[in-house]
């Protein structure tokens, strides 16, 4: 093999190249520097002759580099001969040798102010457009609820189990680990700090408010969120992707009442449930604590607990619970919906559906906060 | 590594054993694939034809036997060598198997760009140069595979399979899913770039009109083995049931031509 690729001669207004070794994908590199040099070389040149002998093998990387040579030629005016190719190659550079050009299109690049403007405007955009889906979501669920009442036999109450044993039942022990946990933290701090001013005993008023009336069903619908809100999303986005959607939609069936709403059903019952077990959770930690570690004796603690908590802090989060559920289940549902074709777009609809959930139970959060405190519960 | 009739094997499978728990999809398979031929591989639906290409491309392991690409064992072979036989086969998936969150552009540049450091101005051109090999404007580059057709996807999946220039390209049922005139096409699509490229292709299909007009030998398996393989008059002639029933069937030509042979 020689050790150059190309070589080329030039005499007065003739060029004549020589090309040697494999031209193949390997020397690719290598060959279009040496082909990019002999196509600038300056000069006036009238002939061009490319003695392809020496080429042993010739691939598509090769085949068009040649084509690229004798093109950069011709456009100059050159009159450009290819010779000595193998027969082999012919019906390859022939292929290559009808190949246009025609650009692409270049691609959209997103330069300057101008399209910092432009990529604000599109997110406000697409908050008005989630919104608009998520109000879509509720109306077309509500009408499915009418229905189902209208036909009760038409609900698909197998479906309603089995989700309720996926969102329900499967995640009990996650939820009581997590909320027993967070008891016993609020209870340890609580403890920590109010002792500097003798006020121990009123870590059971605050772990008992807290944990009944906000962080109990708070810690709830952000596991849910995250465990089977993005369960949803990804279930429906893939049912999505592979058609199996349109699939209901054509043998006559609402995927809204098929799909959505044993799932939503399945979180409004779901959640509150899980919330009673959770608090209950989050108070025996936080009892727990107070005994071993503050001191406060469980007898002392329960007396405290009766005298501090009424059945309003109860009542207020467990009416949260299930519209924390239905928030949950609408944004999975309304995102899982949205996936386009491809994967990609199935994991920015699943982070979507998470982080809008939370961010509306949170929200939701603050406006039954203001509620209840205006009518005094 | 020379065959019967002088030609090059470059796909050696022998006593090849392939099951899933207690059922076996291949039984002690053998089978030959020569240089620069385009073979047409049939059978029935579920009789293991893609398990035996997935077995060969070892996305699938065996429990028995010897698959040799290039005269090498890929299963025992170091990593590096095995690499290096990768490259040399293109695969088109059944259904294409494009990268969904690249463009067209970034699909077929994605395994050359992998291997080979080329600057952006080849990698471009290439990409055109390969888009209008397969048959398609070059104004698809800038989409993505969702936004394709089924025809589209498919040259597409063909030029990535192409892409770093491969000896052997595996395709799997490339034209189920086409129109006739479409499938006819990219029959015809095969056999050019066969002929230009020098390709040797393992074609798994079903489609009869396939096997009549591109390909040079035709393998059958059933009952998990290889039960005939050879050119399309041997089929023809075949008394074995499997095979009257798959190329003398109602839906089949085969008759109406051997008639018109006679």
């Amino acid at each position: 093999m020689s050790d150059r690729l190309l070589e080329g001669k030039a005499q007065g207004g003739q060029l004549k190249l020589a090309g040697a070794g494999a031209w193949t994908a390997q020397n690719a590199r290598e060959l279009e520097a040496l082909i990019d040099g002999e196509a600038a070389r300056a000069g006036k040149l009238s002939h061009v002759d490319i003695d392809m002998r020496g080429v042993e093998r010739l691939d598509t990387f090769g085949a068009w580099l040649l084509e690229r040579l004798a093109r950069s030629f011709t456009a100059r005016g050159c009159e450009t001969n290819v010779t000595g190719l193998k027969q082999d190659y012919r019906a390859l550079i022939d292929e290559l040798h009808a190949v246009k050009l025609k650009q692409a299109s270049p691609q959209a690049t997103g330069q300057g102010p101008g399209y910092a403007l432009d990529s604000i405007g599109q997110s406000v955009v697409s908050v008005g457009h989630t919104l608009t889906s998520f109000l879509n979501m509720l109306g077309a669920l509500t009408i499915a609820i009418l229905r189902m009442v209208a036909r009760p036999r038409s609900f698909r109450f197998t479906s309603l189990v089995h989700q309720l044993d996926n969102v329900g039942w499967r995640a009990v022990p996650i939820i009581l680990l997590i909320t027993f946990l967070i008891g016993c933290i609020i209870a340890q701090q609580g403890i920590f700090h109010f002792r500097k001013f003798g006020a121990d005993i009123y870590v059971v008023d605050m772990v008992g408010i807290l944990v009944l009336r906000e962080l109990g069903v708070l810690i709830v619908s952000i596991m849910v969120a995250g465990r089977s809100g993005s369960a949803y999303t990804a279930e429906l986005g893939s049912m999505k992707m592979r058609e199996e959607i349109d699939a209901l939609r054509t043998m006559g069936f609402d995927p809204i009442e098929v799909l959505v709403l044993p799932r939503i059903m399945a979180l409004i019952i779901g959640v509150p449930i899980l919330t009673f077990l959770g608090s209950m959770a989050a108070l025996y930690g936080g009892g727990l604590v107070c005994w071993l570690y503050g001191g406060i004796d469980p007898d002392v603690f329960l007396q405290r607990l009766k005298e501090a908590i009424t059945l309003d802090h109860f009542k207020v989060g467990m009416i949260k619970a299930p519209f924390m559920a239905l928030i949950v289940g609408v944004v999975a549902c309304v995102e899982g919906l949205a996936v386009k074709g491809s994967a990609e777009s199935l994991g920015l609809q699943t982070t979507a559906s998470v982080v809008e959930s939370i961010f509306l139970v949170i929200v939701l959060d603050g406006f039954f906060a203001i509620f209840f405190a205006s009518i005094g519960m | 590594m020379a065959g019967r009739n002088g030609k090059e094997v470059v796909i050696e499978v022998r006593d090849v054993v392939v099951g899933f728990g207690q059922h076996l999809v291949l039984d002690h398979v053998d089978l030959d694939v020569y240089r620069g031929e385009i073979l047409g591989f049939v059978g029935g639906s579920g009789a293991g034809k893609s398990v035996l290409m997935r077995t060969i491309i070892g996305l699938l392991p065996k429990r028995q036997g010897t698959i040799k690409v290039f005269g090498v064992e890929l299963m025992t072979a170091a990593d590096a060598d095995r690499r290096a036989i990768e490259r040399r086969w293109g695969v088109l998936f059944q259904q294409g198997a494009l990268f969904s969150s690249l463009t067209v552009r970034e699909n077929l540049q994605f395994p050359v760009r992998e291997y080979l450091k080329l600057s952006q101005r080849l990698l471009d051109e290439l990409v055109v140069a390969k888009l209008e090999m397969v048959g398609l404007d070059p104004s698809v580059c800038d989409k993505f595979p969702a936004e394709l057709s089924g025809g589209m996807t498919k040259r597409v999946a063909l030029a990535r399979a192409l892409a770093l220039d491969p000896e052997i390209v595996f395709l799997d049922e490339p034209t189920s899913g086409l129109d006739p005139i479409g499938a006819g096409e990219f029959d015809e699509l095969i056999a050019t770039l066969q002929r230009t490229l020098g390709l040797t292709v393992f074609m798994v299909t079903h489609d009869l009109d396939s096997l009549h007009t591109v390909c040079d030998r035709i393998a059958v398996l059933a009952d998990g083995k290889v039960i005939a393989a050879g050119a399309m008059d041997t089929m023809l002639a075949s008394q074995h049931p499997w095979l009257k029933a798959y190329f003398h069937g109602k839906r089949s030509r085969a008759d109406q031509i051997a008639k018109s042979r006679v």
